[in-house]
C-alpha cells in the first residue's frame, strides 16, 4: 500500500511525469515479473498481451490507477470507493502490487534480478530515488533511502573491519592456487559493502582508513567505481547516489565452483566471522557450479560489470537468432538471379544480408522465429522496388576476405567545431545524416541527386494526379539542395537513424525527446516524449515501423512510429543505456550500457534474454552479424568483444584500439568486422576466423567457462589512421565498400 | 599509474579557505571553522558528482575535451540551473591575485556595456559545416594523399629510436600493422604470410618508389644548385612535407658526405646550403632526427670548428656559417639531448677541450666559443667567463703586438667581438651593479673596458626595452624559423661568359636567422649575408667542379658533372672597423660572393665589378656587428635602438 503511494507522492511536484512514473512501474513490473516472479493479477493486464494490443488496454488501466492514487493521496475516500467500484478494480489489486514491490525491495532471497529491476525502474524514472519502498517506517525523513540502506544498520565494531578484510585476504592467499582466483572475486564486493557499512554508520575516519588501505588491491577495471566511492564519505551522500543504490539494490553476482565455496564457508565458520558472512548472505549472490574452478584469465574476461557476472540462468532462455524469410518478390529482369522467377508462390528465403554467402536454402532456419512473431509492416510497392535494387546491387558485391580488403571512403565533416555527435547513412548509402551539439540535424545527399521537398498543399492541388510522373511532379525543384537542416531539438543530438525506406529520420537528443522527421517535407512529424533525461541512442528496426531508444533513465523503450507512447519498456540496466541495436530479424534488441553489460531483450514479451558481461568500460557501439548469430560490442576501454547469441557466450576479444570504439559494422556478408574509434583509426578484423576459432563443446556451453584465444593480432587485417578525425560511424554499402565518417578536430 | 592517483583520490577536497572566501563574496562573514569543514566535504562531493555526469556528456559528444557545456548539461540533469555566461569560451581565463596573505584564483567578470556590444560590428560568421570525401584506403592500402596522415608519426619515430625495446612490445601491433599492410610500400604483397616475418625482423631500409627517387633528386639538386628560388622551395618542402620519413637516411648521408667533401674543398657556399638543409630537416614537425644524429652532428660540428672553411679565410665570411651551425648545434642539443646519448655534455666537452688548447687556431677558437655560447647563458657563465682574461691576453697579443699575419688579426677581431657579444649579455644579467670600469679591468684584464661599455649599453637597452614594448614586435618577425630568400632579377644572363669578366646579374639576400625551435622563439642575434651570385648555368657549374674532383661523393651523383670550372668565393668587406668598440658607429659590411674560375683565384681578382653595399640602418634588415652584441640575451628591439 504505502509503497505504491510513495512513488506518486515523490513525483507529485512534477505532474507531467506522474503518469509516466506509473507506466514505468507497471510496465517494468510486468516485464520483469514475466521472467522470474509469478505474475500478480494486476500486472498481467498491463503488458502480457501481444505487441500491438499492448497500447490501449493497459494504458486505460494505468490511467485509472493513476487517478486512484491521486484521490487516495488527497484523502478523497468516497471518490476512491466509487471509482474503484465502477472500474471494477479489486481493493487488493493495488495492495498486492504494493506488497510485491515491498517484498522485492527488502531483497528476497531468490528474486535477485527482478528485485533490482523493479526498484531501479521506479527510482530512476522519478527524479528522486523513490525506490519501490517497503512500508515506510514512520517519522523518517527519507524513508526510501533508509529502506535501501537499512541492511547496513547492523552494528559491528568499526575497528575490526580492517581485521576482517585482511583476515579474508590472508585466507585467500593461503588457499590452493586453483581456488585463489575464484575467491579473489570476493574482494571487490566485500570491500565496497564494508566501506559502505562504515560510511553508513558514521564511522568516517575508519571508512577512510579502510578505503586507503585496501582500495589499491582492487582490480584496475573497477577504478571508475572506486572513484565514485572515494568521494562518498558521509551518510548524507548516500542518498541519491545512483552507483550506491545500484550496489545495494542489485546483488553482486559471483560464479564460484562448489569446492571453493565450501572452502570459504568452512573458513568463515571456523573463524566465526559473522560480519563477512552476513554481507555474503545479504548482498552477494553466489552462483555455485560443479566442476573445475576457473582460472584467473577466465574470471577476468567475464568480470568488470557493475553488478558482477551474469547468472547462468539469465542466459539460458532460447533466442531465435535466425533470420526471417524474405517475402517473395518477382524480379522482372536479371539473368543472374534465377530463383527470383522460378519459385513462384513459394516463399523464397532470401536473407537480406547473407544471400551471396551461398546459403540460399529454401528451408526455414530452425533458429528463426515465427514469421509473424512480431507483426511487421506490409511491404509497399516502393519497398519492393528497393528490394529489387538491393538484389541487383548484391550481385555486384565484392567478396571480402583477408586477401581482398574493402576500400574505405572517408567522409570528413569540416568546420564542425567539435560539434558532431552522431552520424548515420541510409542503407543504400545515398544520404548521410549528422546530429550536432548545436541541436541541429543535417542531412546531405552524397549522390548527385539533390534533396527536394514536396510542394506545398496549395501547389499540390494543381498537379494532374493521373499523370505518369506524378511522383516527380510533386517535388519542388526550387527547394533542391545538397543538404537540409532540421531544426527542432533543444539540446545536442546524440543519435540519428534513417528508416529503411528512407522516408523518415529519427533523432534523439539531450532534451529527452526522440523526433521523427519526414525526408519528403524535411519537417518534424512527431516528438516522442517519454524519457525525461537525455536520450543517448535511437535505432530504427531493419523492417521499419518500430524503433528503440535508450538514455540516461536506464530504460530502453520500444516505440512504433504511429504510437506516441512506448510499446515496451526494457528495464534492468543499472546505469545509462548508451547504445541500442536491433537484431536483423527485428525480434530482439540489444542495449549497451554504462554498467558495462550488454543485454538482449525479447520484443515479444519484454524479457531480458541475455546479459553479457566482460567489458571494463561503458559500451558505446554494438553490431549484429548479418546472419544474426553473433554480436560485437565496443567500449571505452578500446576493446571489441564478440558474443555468440545462441549460446550466450563470449567468443572473442579484439584488442588494438587505444580509445573508445564508437562504431562497429560487419560487412554485408559478415566476413569483415570494421571498427572505428576515438583514436582516429579504422581497423578491420577477420570475423570469419574469429568465429571459426571458437570451441563450443558442451562443457563450455554448459558452464560458460570460456578460453579466449589471444589472437587479436592475427585477426587484425588492417589499421588505417585518419588525420585527427575520430571515426564515429561506419557503414558498408551494398557492394561492400566501407564508408566511414567523422569530424576533423584540428 | 593507478598507485599514483589512488592515494590522492581519497583526499582531494577543496580547502576550507575557499569556503570562507566564497561565503564572504556572497555576504556571509564569520563562517565557523566547523561549518567550513562540513561545507568543504559536501561541496567537493557534489562537484565530483557533477563532473562525473559531465563526463558522460563528453563521451556521448564524441570529444576528448570536457567543455563548460557538458557541465551545464550535467547540472540540468540534476535539475540545477546551469551557469550562464561560460558558453562561448573554450578557455576560461582564471586570474590569480594575492594580497593580505591570501591567494585567490578567480574568474574575472567584467561589466559589459550593452551599447558596446550592440555597436561592435558583428563577428565573422563561422564557416558552414561541410562534407568532404576521400579515400582512406584502396583495397587495403592507404594512399599517400594530403587527407591521410603521414606514414609514421613523430612520436612513433621517437619511441622507435629512443626506446627500441618498448617499441617492440606494446607498439608491436602498430608496427606490424603499418609496416605490413597500412602503407605497404615494401610489403603489399603477401600480407597474410609475411606479416609474422615482418614483425620479427628489424626495420630494414626501404626501397624508395620511383616518385620518391625523383623527388629526392630534385630536392638535393635544388638545395645545392644555383637557383635561390628553387632552393627556397626545396627547403620549404623539406621543412614542411609530412612524407619524408623514408627518405631521411638518404638526406642525412647526403649532408654528411657533402660536408666531408666540401670542407676539404673549402667550398663555403655549399657548406652553407647543406647547413640550411639540416635546419630545414630539423624544422619539419613530422621528422624525428634522433636516429641520424650520428651523421648530422659531425657534419654540423665540422662547420663550426673546422680550421678552414673557405679558400680565402682573410676575406670570406666563414664566420657567419660558424654562427649558423653553432645555432643548429644548440638546437639539436636542446631537442635531442637525453641522459643516454648525452649530446650536450659531449659537445660541450669537445668545444671546451679545443678552446683550452693553446695551439688552437683563431677560426676553431671562434667556432668553439660560438658553439658554447649558443648553448645558453649558463654555459657561458661557467665555461667562457672564466676564460675571458686568458682570451683577452691572447687577443691583445695579436692585435697590439707585431703584425704576424693578417688572417690571425681578423680572427682575433672576430673572436673579440664574439666574446663581447655573448658575454656582455650574461654579465649584465649576473653581475651586480654598479659597473665599475676598474673592477672590470681587474676581472677581465684586456677585455675589461670593452666589456664594461657593452654591459652598460646592454643594461640601458634592457630598461629601454621595457619602456618601448612596441619596438619588440618588429624584431620578433625577424626570428622566423624559415630562411626566406629573395631574388631581385632572375636569370639575366644565360650561357657562357668570359671567365675574366665577372658579372653579377642577381643579388640575393640570404637571411640566416637563428634556427629557432618552434617551441621557443627566443630572440637572437640576426645575421644577414648579402650575397651576390651569378644565376643560371654558370653557378650550377660551381657545384660540378667540386664534385668532379671526388667522384665518390653524393654531390657528383646528383649533379651532372661537366668540365668548366667556376667557384664561388665569399668576400667580406668591413668598413668602419668590424670590431669597432664604439657601439653607436655606423658600420658597413658586405658579403660578396663572386664567381671565379679556379685557376685565377688570386686575391686581386676578387675585386668586384658590381657589389651590393647595404648601409646599416634601423629600417634595413642588416644589423651591424657591434649592435647585435647584446641582442642575444636581452632585448630583441634593443639592437635597433642602439643603432640610432
Amino acid at each position: 500500500m504505502a509503497a505504491v503511494q510513495d512513488a506518486p507522492v515523490e513525483a507529485d511536484n512534477e505532474k507531467e511525469i506522474k503518469t509516466e512514473t506509473l507506466n514505468d512501474a507497471a510496465g517494468n513490473h510486468a516485464s520483469a515479473a514475466g521472467g522470474v516472479i509469478p505474475s500478480p493479477p494486476v500486472a498481467s493486464t498491463s503488458s502480457s498481451g501481444p505487441a500491438k494490443a499492448g497500447g490501449p488496454g493497459s494504458e486505460e488501466q494505468q490511467t485509472l490507477m493513476a487517478v486512484l492514487q491521486f484521490l487516495k493521496k488527497n484523502n478523497f475516500v468516497g471518490a476512491v470507493d466509487v471509482l474503484r467500484r465502477e472500474a471494477g478494480i479489486l481493493e487488493d489489486s493495488d495492495e498486492s502490487q504494493g506488497q510485491e514491490l515491498a517484498a522485492s525491495a527488502l531483497g528476497g532471497a531468490e528474486a535477485g534480478d527482478a528485485t533490482c529491476t523493479l526498484s531501479r525502474a521506479s527510482s530512476c524514472t522519478t527524479s528522486t530515488p523513490a525506490v519501490a519502498a517497503a512500508p515506510a517506517k514512520g517519522g523518517e525523513d527519507q524513508p526510501d533511502v533508509n529502506v535501501v540502506l537499512s541492511a547496513y544498520s547492523q552494528q559491528g565494531d568499526p575497528a575490526l573491519y580492517q581485521g576482517y578484510y585482511s583476515g579474508l585476504k590472508k585466507f585467500v592467499e593461503s588457499v590452493l592456487d586453483c581456488h585463489r582466483a575464484e575467491l579473489s572475486q570476493l574482494f571487490y564486493p566485500l570491500f565496497v559493502h564494508m566501506y559502505l557499512e562504515l560510511v553508513y554508520n558514521n564511522h568516517e575516519t575508519e571508512a577512510k582508513a579502510f578505503f586507503e588501505k585496501f582500495s589499491g588491491d582492487q582490480e584496475c577495471y573497477y577504478q571508475d567505481d572506486l572513484r565514485v566511492l572515494s568521494g562518498l564519505t558521509k551518510k548524507e551522500h548516500m542518498k541519491g547516489n545512483e552507483t550506491l543504490l545500484d550496489f545495494r539494490t542489485s546483488k553482486f553476482v559471483l560464479r564460484i565452483s562448489r569446492d571453493s565455496y565450501q572452502l570459504l564457508k568452512r573458513h568463515l565458520q571456523e573463524r566465526q566471522n559473522n560480519q563477512i558472512w552476513n554481507i555474503i548472505q545479504e548482498h552477494l549472490y553466489i552462483d555455485i557450479f560443479d566442476g573445475m574452478p576457473r582460472s584467473k584469465s577466465q574470471i577476468d574476461s567475464m568480470s568488470g560489470s557493475l553488478a558482477g557476472e551474469a547468472k547462468r540462468e539469465a542466459n539460458k532462455a532460447k533466442v531465435f537468432y535466425g533470420l526471417l524469410k524474405e517475402p517473395e518478390i518477382d524480379v522482372p529482369l536479371d539473368d543472374e538471379d534465377e530463383e527470383g522467377e522460378n519459385e513462384e508462390g513459394k516463399p523464397k528465403k532470401k536473407k537480406p544480408k547473407k544471400d551471396s554467402m551461398g546459403s540460399k536454402s529454401k528451408k526455414q532456419d530452425p533458429n528463426a522465429p515465427q514469421q509473424n512473431r512480431i507483426p511487421l509492416p506490409e511491404l509497399k510497392d516502393s519497398d519492393k522496388l528497393d528490394k529489387i535494387m538491393y538484389m541487383k546491387e548484391a550481385t555486384k558485391r565484392i567478396r571480402l576476405g583477408p586477401e581482398s580488403l574493402p576500400s574505405i571512403c572517408f567522409y570528413t565533416f569540416l568546420n564542425a567545431y567539435q560539434g558532431l555527435t552522431a552520424v548515420d547513412f541510409t542503407d543504400d548509402s545515398s544520404l548521410i545524416a549528422g546530429g550536432f551539439a548545436d541541436s541541429t540535424v543535417r542531412v546531405w545527399s552524397v549522390t548527385p541527386k539533390k534533396l527536394r521537398s514536396v510542394k506545398s498543399a496549395a501547389d499540390l492541388n494543381l498537379i494532374d494526379k493521373e499523370s505518369d510522373d506524378v511522383l516527380e511532379r510533386i517535388m519542388d525543384e526550387k527547394s533542391a539542395s545538397e543538404s537540409k537542416i532540421l531544426y527542432g531539438h533543444s539540446g545536442p543530438v546524440y543519435g540519428v537513424s534513417f528508416s529503411p525506406d528512407r522516408n523518415y529520420l529519427l533523432s534523439c537528443s539531450e532534451d529527452g525527446t526522440v523526433r521523427l522527421w519526414s525526408l519528403q517535407t524535411f519537417t518534424c512529424l512527431v516528438g516522442y516524449k517519454g524519457h525525461n533525461y537525455p536520450v543517448w541512442d535511437t535505432q530504427f528496426s531493419p523492417y521499419g515501423y518500430y524503433f528503440i531508444s535508450g538514455g540516461h533513465d536506464r530504460v530502453a523503450r520500444l516505440w512504433a512510429t504511429d504510437h506516441y507512447q512506448p510499446l515496451r519498456m526494457f528495464a534492468g540496466h543499472l546505469a545509462d543505456i548508451t547504445c541500442t541495436q536491433f537484431h536483423p530479424n527485428s525480434n530482439y534488441v540489444a542495449t549497451g550500457s554504462a554498467d558495462r553489460t550488454v543485454r538482449l531483450w525479447d520484443i515479444l514479451n519484454g524479457n531480458c534474454v541475455r546479459i553479457f558481461t566482460g567489458h571494463k568500460g561503458p559500451i558505446h557501439s554494438l553490431a549484429f552479424s548479418p546472419n544474426g548469430k553473433y554480436l560485437a560490442s565496443g567500449a571505452t576501454d578500446g576493446r571489441v568483444l564478440l558474443w555468440d547469441i545462441g549460446h550466450g557466450l563470449m567468443i572473442g576479444e579484439l584488442k588494438g584500439h587505444t580509445d573508445t570504439v564508437y562504431s562497429l559494422k560487419f560487412s554485408r556478408d559478415g566476413e569483415i568486422l570494421a571498427s572505428g574509434s576515438m583514436d582516429n583509426t579504422v581497423r578491420l578484423w577477420d570475423s570469419i576466423k574469429a568465429f571459426d576459432d571458437i570451441e563450443t563443446d558442451d562443457f563450455t556451453a554448459a558452464t560458460g567457462h570460456i578460453h579466449l584465444p589471444e589472437n587479436s593480432q592475427e585477426l587484425l587485417l588492417g589499421t588505417y589512421m585518419t588525420k585527427s578525425t575520430p571515426v564515429i560511424h561506419l557503414h558498408f554499402t551494398r557492394r561492400n565498400l566501407l564508408l566511414a565518417a567523422g569530424a576533423y578536430n584540428p | 599509474m593507478e598507485d599514483e592517483w589512488r592515494p590522492k583520490q581519497c583526499s582531494v577536497l577543496l580547502p576550507t579557505e575557499s569556503m570562507k572566501t566564497m561565503a564572504e563574496s556572497v555576504g556571509v562573514g564569520q563562517l565557523q571553522e566547523e561549518s567550513c569543514v562540513a561545507l568543504t566535504e559536501e561541496v567537493s562531493y557534489r562537484i565530483k558528482e557533477i563532473i562525473q555526469d559531465a563526463l558522460k556528456f563528453m563521451h556521448h559528444g564524441k570529444r576528448r575535451k570536457l567543455t563548460s557545456n557538458d557541465i551545464d548539461h550535467a547540472l540540468k540533469m540534476k535539475n540545477v540551473e546551469p551557469l550562464y555566461g561560460f558558453q562561448s569560451q573554450e578557455f576560461i581565463p582564471f586570474r590569480f591575485a594575492s594580497g593580505g596573505g591570501r591567494e585567490l584564483h578567480f574568474y574575472e567578470e567584467k561589466e559589459v556595456d550593452l551599447s558596446d556590444i550592440i555597436n561592435t560590428p558583428l563577428p565573422r560568421v563561422p564557416l558552414e559545416v561541410s562534407l568532404k570525401a576521400h579515400w582512406l584506403s584502396i583495397e587495403g592500402v592507404q594512399p599517400a594523399i594530403p587527407e591521410n596522415p603521414p606514414p609514421a608519426s613523430k612520436e612513433q619515430q621517437k619511441t622507435e629510436s629512443t626506446e627500441p625495446l618498448k617499441a617492440v612490445k606494446p607498439g608491436q601491433e602498430e608496427e606490424g600493422a603499418i609496416q605490413g599492410k597500412g602503407q605497404g610500400a615494401a610489403a603489399t604483397e603477401g600480407k597474410g604470410k609475411e606479416k609474422n616475418v615482418a614483425r620479427l625482423k628489424a626495420r630494414s631500409t626501404h626501397e624508395l618508389s620511383v616518385e620518391q627517387q625523383l623527388y629526392y633528386k630534385e630536392i638535393t639538386e635544388a638545395c645545392v644548385g644555383s637557383c635561390e628560388a628553387k632552393r627556397a622551395e626545396a627547403l620549404q618542402s623539406i621543412a614542411t612535407d609530412p612524407g619524408l620519413y623514408q627518405m631521411l637516411p638518404r638526406f642525412s648521408t647526403f649532408i654528411s658526405e657533402g660536408v666531408r667533401v666540401n670542407v676539404v674543398q673549402n667550398n663555403l657556399a655549399l657548406l652553407i646550403y647543406l647547413m640550411r638543409m639540416v635546419k630545414a630537416l630539423m624544422d619539419n614537425p613530422t621528422l624525428y632526427l634522433e636516429k641520424y644524429l650520428h651523421e648530422l652532428i659531425p657534419a654540423v660540428v665540422t662547420c663550426i670548428v673546422s680550421k678552414q672553411l673557405c679558400l680565402r679565410p682573410d676575406v670570406d665570411n666563414h664566420w657567419a656559417l660558424r654562427d649558423f651551425a653553432a645555432r643548429l648545434m644548440a638546437q639539436s642539443c636542446k631537442t635531442f639531448s637525453t641522459t643516454t646519448n648525452n649530446i650536450q655534455s659531449r659537445i660541450t666537452k669537445t668545444f671546451t677541450k679545443s678552446l683550452l688548447d693553446d695551439r688552437t687556431q683563431w677560426t676553431t677558437r671562434y667556432g668553439c666559443i660560438a658553439g658554447l655560447s649558443e648553448l645558453g647563458p649558463d654555459v657561458i657563465k661557467t665555461l667562457i667567463l672564466p676564460r675571458l682574461p686568458v682570451e683577452g691576453a691572447r687577443i691583445k697579443a695579436v692585435l697590439e703586438g707585431p703584425v704576424i699575419s693578417n688572417i690571425d688579426k681578423i680572427g682575433a677581431e672576430h673572436v673579440q667581438s664574439l666574446l663581447l657579444k655573448h658575454c656582455a649579455g650574461v654579465i649584465a644579467k649576473t653581475r651586480p651593479l654598479p659597473d665599475n670600469l676598474e673592477q672590470y679591468r681587474a676581472d677581465y684584464s684586456y677585455l675589461g673596458p670593452l666589456l664594461h661599455s657593452h654591459v652598460v649599453k646592454a643594461r640601458a637597452q634592457a630598461t629601454l626595452q621595457a619602456q618601448q614594448v612596441n619596438r619588440t614586435t618588429v624584431t620578433i618577425t625577424q626570428s622566423r624559423p624559415t630562411l626566406p630568400a629573395s631574388q631581385s632579377s632572375l636569370g639575366g644572363t644565360g650561357g657562357s661568359r668570359a671567365p675574366s669578366i665577372i658579372k653579377v646579374p642577381s643579388s640575393l639576400t640570404l637571411m640566416s636567422t637563428r634556427p629557432g625551435t618552434p617551441t621557443q622563439p627566443s630572440p637572437s642575434a640576426t645575421k644577414y649575408i648579402v650575397m651576390a651570385t651569378s644565376a643560371g648555368a654558370a653557378s650550377t657549374q660551381q657545384v660540378i667542379t667540386l664534385g668532379a674532383s671526388q667522384s665518390s661523393s653524393p654531390v657528383t651523383s646528383t649533379v651532372p658533372s661537366s668540365a668548366s670550372a667556376q667557384q664561388p668565393l665569399v668576400k667580406v668587406e668591413t668598413a668602419g672597423g668590424g670590431a669597432s668598440s664604439v657601439g653607436g658607429s655606423r658600420t658597413l659590411q658586405k658579403y660578396i660572393v663572386v664567381s671565379l674560375p679556379t685557376s685565377s683565384s688570386s686575391s686581386s681578382s676578387s675585386e668586384t665589378k658590381s657589389s651590393t653595399t647595404v648601409p646599416s640602418s634601423s629600417a634595413s634588415p642588416i644589423s651591424a656587428e657591434p649592435t647585435v652584441k647584446t641582442e642575444r640575451s636581452e632585448s630583441p628591439g634593443a639592437s635597433f635602438h642602439g643603432s640610432h
